[in-house]
């Protein structure tokens, strides 16, 4: 008789399962009469969840719309938005990096979002990362890229080239006073083509070029030409002269400038607080040129999208634009996650920390890391290229040479 | 007395009466549980699953109140769970091989036009932000507008603006009513956001002129399409240079230069994605040496492993040893962490100038652990066996333990030599067990994507090869390289199509393997 019962206790958790899954299956989630007279579904991760929940609050006072805050890893919006919108089952808004813009245009899944005359109260280059091929998609709310990361102790003065920048650190290094003369994290296999491209730039090879919109041209590759090979081969002999090691990851680079090794450390604002702790005494310095041109470092956008198959599309516009977009919750979300914000006027307040101002300076001349889907393609072999530059593995321009055709060949299968 | 012959009872089939009551209930849940889910299924229109969900609810109550049918009141449960868990994933990436399901191809028709509409609407540069209310009469719905210079029109689906005189203004000049037409509240227009949002007010007879459409109830901006969707041509034309772009069968509108409109939509492509699985370039190129190294480390993985394990578990077994309890533990510690976690430390402890292994071990050489081809194989086989000889230790020492110490007395009585005994007794008797995991492992190791994503990601990579494949790279990696690393993306159909490929192969051996096995326990 136990074995009985058993048998069919594990019947009902299975048919009990089972009904669940295929219920599941598909559907929609009901929307009830009573009560507020909607719902706006939003995936945010953990970190901007607290802020928004009292925006949240706000806007179902004024709006009787309540707004579901559903808390999700940052990691897996772009996919799980990709595959859930088409079912009508995904949420109205998310929250994101500007550089999925382009896949999420290609699959269909974000609606285009019409600022309106607010546009211009945001960072341009802010702007210019929500667009996607003349149109606006998404709401800003931060940006983040990299600056020169400087300890003052060891070099007062800030380096305008990047040769200025490696003579006063072989200087230090032959005094004995430094381990290293720049610092900046890479993988032995993939280097790190984000980091590493300011320098590139700077030397006038960016990615792609820009369309009629000022927005990226993915037919354009301009990696190639005498700029890119001008870089190969810099990155060569960077590379024999020990500046650039591939050896180096990010975590040892941290941990080299934070125990005073090293006068340069190219890197983020997320790296800061570390040096501080450690008790450098750092200044944010505008990345060292390399050639005739600005080294201008990739600029990170995050921002909300809407869905395109949102049944809420008014009241989503409505929070993003009229909500998010202002100075006050634009303030708060740059308090809670230290990134320094897209709204011009949340921004200029922000810059009462000299951080954020030296960030923000350096990330206005940038230019956003490019949205287009082909994107995809150019990193893995840009940065194993590089790797096996820096590392001698061949002649850099051809190298360099190769790896165009290759990035070129995959975009035209696409 | 009474007590036996109750149990015989039982035994005979009728059950006692807590029986009853316990399965009744049980079964009540369960169908409480399905009424409600085929209720919902039914609203939703849904069938195909509707009938399933009813199917399998039937059969349920079928199974268990019917007397005897004892095997199947075993079986349902497990079977359901396979069906559910296993049976239905493999038939739909079965399916989604057949399809060209990926980036730029994830749903249907319908959707790719929707979407494919509502991202050609440009708003006009320049333009003005227009006042609106949203107005109602008769269930149609039509724009109150105000314009900057404060003129006051009105327009609905299909209706340009008209000028309108007899309108009510609020202190700011923007019209709030208009005789004849109710005002739409707040909560009212976010009642019918899909209907407003998808409202274009024409602005004159004009198409070309623009219309106003509104984002948000209360303003409204002039837009142009850049592509007009003809329903019954099914066709979408591009306004500005009369591109007409259709579907040509492709999964996507396309023009006759071969320009293609995203979003497509996904559709059933038939063997294309197993034709281009043996005829992509970047597969095909590195695919022999790719398949010899995964035959390679997935051969040595097991053997490696299991040489050690059974070492292991040998001198563990043996009574003679002090302390095995604490051995045996220190021995399944790699077990216990997590795969992904002690590849990233072991990617650490190889880095070439600040790694343990070359500064301490070799004091402070400089040896390419991970980006040189050959050191990187022998790295990755290393660490692979860290973490996989617990296993092999785990279940040789269990198979170990079943063999009767009888056995063994009795080769030695018999004058075996220890290693003869072994060879010849031991080993055979242990391989009957064991040889099944040989075998899953094997496949496990086949398909150990982890191990090799974490530790080199295929690399080191050889640039000037053009080609997407490293040193490392295994079958899978391989895959999913071309499957969701180049082109346009994810290509979930592709993948699916390399998976059914790759099944086939780990199949094929592993059937082989079974065979050799049975083979064996006849000979004992």
């Amino acid at each position: 008789m136990k074995v009985k019962s058993r048998g069919i206790l594990a019947a009902a958790a299975t048919a009990s399962a089972a009904a669940l899954v295929l219920a599941g299956c598909s559907g929609n989630p009901g929307t009830d009469a009573e009560g507020p007279v909607g719902t706006l579904t939003v995936w945010v991760d953990a970190d901007r969840a607290g802020v928004l929940k009292d925006v949240a609050k706000q806007f179902q006072a004024d709006k009787n719309i309540e707004v579901k805050l559903v808390t999700k890893d940052f990691g897996d919006v772009r996919d799980d938005f990709i595959t859930q919108v088409p079912t009508g089952r995904g949420p109205d808004i998310i929250v994101g990096a500007h550089d999925w813009l382009g896949k999420l245009v290609q699959n269909g899944v974000v609606a285009p979002l019409e600022l309106g005359d607010t546009a211009s109260d945001f960072q341009d280059v802010a702007i210019q990362a929500m667009s996607y091929e003349g149109t606006t998609y998404g709401l800003p709310y931060s940006v983040e890229n990299i600056a020169l990361l400087r300890n003052v102790d060891l070099a007062p003065d800030a380096p305008a080239t990047f040769d200025e920048a490696i003579a006063t650190g072989n200087q230090l290094k032959a005094d004995g006073k430094a381990e290293y003369a720049f610092l900046v994290g890479l993988d032995p296999n993939a280097s790190d083509p984000y980091h590493l491209y300011p320098l590139q730039a700077s030397l006038g090879a960016p990615v792609f070029g820009l369309d009629a919109n000022g927005t990226y041209d993915a037919s354009n590759l301009t990696l190639g030409g005498a700029g890119g090979e001008a870089f190969a081969t810099k990155l060569a002999e960077w590379g024999a002269a020990g500046i650039l090691n591939t050896n180096i990851s990010g975590d040892i680079a941290k941990e080299e400038f934070n125990a005073g090794k090293s006068p340069y450390f190219l890197t983020g604002p997320w790296n800061v607080p570390a040096a501080a702790d450690a008790g450098i005494n750092y200044a944010i310095d505008p990345i060292p040129t390399t050639g005739p041109n600005a080294a201008t470092p990739f600029v990170g956008v995050q921002g909300f999208f809407v869905s395109a198959k949102s049944e809420n599309a008014l009241a989503a516009n409505e929070f993003l634009v009229n909500y998010i977009g202002t100075e006050a919750v634009q303030t708060a979300l740059y308090e809670v996650g230290g990134r320094a914000p897209a709204l011009t006027s949340a921004f200029e307040a922000a810059k009462s920390d000299p951080d954020v101002a030296a960030f923000g300076e350096v990330g206005a001349a940038g230019v956003p890391m490019p949205n287009v889907p082909a994107m995809d393609v150019v990193w893995s072999d840009w940065g194993s290229t590089e790797a096996a530059i820096i590392n001698a593995q061949g002649d850099p321009v051809a190298l360099w040479q190769a790896m165009v055709q290759s990035i070129q060949s995959k975009i035209d299968k696409g | 007395m009474s007590t036996i012959s109750e149990q015989r009872k039982t035994r005979q089939g009728l059950p006692s009466l807590r029986g009853i009551v316990t399965k009744i209930v049980l079964l009540s849940i369960v169908d409480a549980i399905a009424v409600f889910a085929l209720f919902t299924l039914f609203v939703q229109e849904s069938w195909v699953v509707f009938g399933i969900a009813a199917a399998v609810t039937l059969a349920i109550n079928y199974i268990y109140l019917r007397p005897g049918l004892l095997p199947a009141k075993y079986l349902l449960p497990g079977v359901l769970f396979l069906a559910v868990f296993q049976i239905f994933v493999v038939i739909y990436s079965g399916y989604i091989a057949f399809t060209n399901y990926g980036d730029g191809h994830n749903s249907t028709k319908e959707d790719a036009i929707e979407a494919i509409i509502l991202t050609s609407q440009q708003r006009v540069p320049d333009s003005a932000t227009y006042g609106i209310a949203v107005v109602e009469q008769l269930g149609q719905l039509s724009f109150l507008v105000t314009d900057p210079d404060g003129d006051i029109w009105l327009g609905g689906d299909g209706a340009p603006l008209e000028r309108v005189t007899n309108a009510e203004t609020d202190s700011t000049g923007k019209a709030t009513s208009v005789t004849g037409y109710n005002t739409l509240t707040l909560q009212d227009v976010l009642g019918n956001q899909r209907a407003i949002a998808d409202l274009a007010v024409p602005l004159t007879d004009d198409p070309n002129d623009g219309a106003l459409r509104t984002p948000d109830g209360s303003r409204a901006f002039l837009y142009l399409s850049s592509l007009v969707y003809d329903e019954d041509a099914d066709t979408f034309t591009n306004t500005a240079n009369g591109t007409v772009y259709t579907d040509r069968g492709n999964g996507a509108f396309q023009a006759d230069n071969g320009a293609s409109l995203t979003p497509g939509w996904k559709i059933d492509v038939g063997f294309e994605n197993f034709a281009r699985a043996f005829g992509e370039e970047d597969i095909r190129g590195p695919l022999l040496n790719v398949l010899l190294w995964t035959f390679a480390f997935a051969f040595i993985s097991v053997a490696s492993t299991f040489v050690l394990g059974l070492l292991l578990a040998m001198v563990m077994n043996d009574w003679r040893m002090k302390g095995r309890r604490f051995y045996r533990v220190l021995i399944i510690l790699p077990y216990a962490f997590p795969g992904f976690l002690s590849a990233l430390v072991w990617l650490g402890l190889f880095n070439q100038d600040f790694g343990f292994i070359n500064e301490v071990l070799f004091g402070g050489a400089s040896i390419p652990w991970l980006t040189q081809e050959w050191l990187a194989k022998f790295s990755i086989l290393f660490v692979n066996l860290w973490l996989g000889y617990p296993y092999m230790f785990l279940i040789c020492t269990g198979a170990l333990q079943s063999i009767p110490d009888d056995i063994m007395e009795a080769a030695a009585i018999d004058g075996a030599k220890p290693w003869a005994a072994f060879r010849l007794i031991k080993f055979p008797l242990l391989l009957v067990s064991v040889a099944p995991l040989l075998i899953s492992s094997f496949a496990f190791n086949f398909n150990n994507f982890n191990l090799i994503y974490m530790l080199t990601a295929g690399g080191p990579r050889d640039p000037s090869a053009g080609v997407d494949a490293g040193a490392t790279d295994i079958l899978i990696t391989l895959v999913y390289k071309v499957a969701f690393g180049s082109g346009t993306g994810r290509d979930y159909g592709l993948a699916s199509a390399f998976a059914i490929l790759i099944f086939i192969v780990v199949g094929a051996i592993a059937a082989y393997g079974f065979k050799r096995t049975k083979v064996l326990e006849e000979l004992n």
